[in-house]
């Protein structure tokens, strides 16, 4: 049997390497549609090169009775792209990329069920892809703030027009960003982050 | 012509179903999450599946399963196999989550804000 080339897996570079200390990991998710800016906006923030994990539509497993059968083009490989961002020597906060479509979320279990939260990442040249994506998330119960990638060529709304066009209820945040940059991509985060907080806050009190 | 004939390929369900020992590759029942922290306690030994064995040397410091998933090009299903294994042998230890359970507290988000004004 071939397994040529498992001697030689590379594994994380030595400056990707996590430190000995690091012991929790935390998850934000930023979903979005294709072409949206997900990956360029966790690659912008992330300490290390932005790196994919995998998952196939059709489990491994099924069918095996019936190899010969097994079409390879009959199982959809569905990527994720995810970063990492250490923030102190304990914790440390990965954020993945996922597509809108809802049944590419259950691929990866508790994707959002152990998430802190969510970034809705739109463009304001194809909005209605949102609309579905944000439904789903409140339906869940995934606390989310949008983010609007501005793209020099897309409209420029203001935030508050948006708003009313997604149907975003008052509470939920909705910033401007541009996801190439690092400072905007980090304040998205950060946007996020304060808004998780207040949300905690007031569970704590009531 | 033969199946087997043809060129192995890396992400068939076939190779896949070989590197799980044909159990069923569902996560539900795993308590690895993609963040999960896993680190090796000893070294790859003589004859260990040669996955695992990358598995055990790539986590001499923490890595997270999905780290994992990603460096040996495998999904994370079948990377959570074989993790699970590893786990219960002993070979590695995991660092849990940080459990959201529904909303984080406030000294986690604090912790976040803090390293992320740091960037």
């Amino acid at each position: 049997m071939d397994f040529k080339g498992s001697e030689t897996v590379a594994g994380p570079r030595s400056e990707d390497a996590l430190p000995e200390t690091a012991t929790a990991a935390v998850k934000v998710v930023v979903v979005g549609g294709f072409g949206v800016g997900k990956t360029t906006l966790v690659g912008s923030v992330s300490e290390i090169r932005p790196l994919t994990t995998e998952e196939t539509m059709t489990q491994a497993g099924v069918g095996v009775d019936d190899t010969v059968g097994v079409e390879r083009k009959t199982s959809t490989t569905v990527a994720m792209d995810f970063g990492r961002i250490s923030l102190n020597e304990e914790l440390v906060l990965y954020l993945f990329g996922t597509p809108g479509q809802q049944r590419f979320w259950f691929l990866w279990n508790g994707l959002f069920d152990g998430a802190l939260g969510a970034v809705v990442l739109i463009d304001t040249r194809r909005l209605e892809v949102s609309f579905d994506v944000i439904g789903r998330l409140e339906e869940r119960g995934v606390p989310f703030l949008v983010a609007v990638n501005s793209f020099p060529d897309a409209p420029g709304y203001p935030l508050d027009e948006l708003r009313a066009a997604l149907d975003l209820p008052g509470s939920v945040p909705i910033v401007a960003c541009d996801a190439r940059d690092r400072a905007s991509s980090r304040d998205v985060l950060i946007s996020l982050m304060r808004y998780l907080h207040s949300l905690a806050a007031t569970r704590e009190v009531s | 012509m033969r199946e087997g004939d043809q060129e192995w390929d890396e992400g068939s369900p076939e190779r896949l179903y070989v590197i799980t020992g044909g159990r069923s590759a569902s996560t539900a029942d795993s308590s690895l999450d993609l963040v999960t922290l896993i680190v090796a306690r000893s070294g790859p030994t003589a004859g260990m599946q040669p996955e695992a064995a990358s598995i055990l040397r790539m986590c001499h410091s923490p890595l997270s399963v999905a780290e994992v998933s990603a460096y040996l090009e495998l999904p994370m299903s079948v990377v959570t196999v074989l993790v699970d294994d590893l786990l219960a042998s002993g070979k590695m230890r995991s660092r849990a989550p940080v459990a959201a359970a529904q909303l984080p507290d406030t000294a986690l988000i604090e912790a976040v804000i803090h390293g992320l004004q740091r960037l």
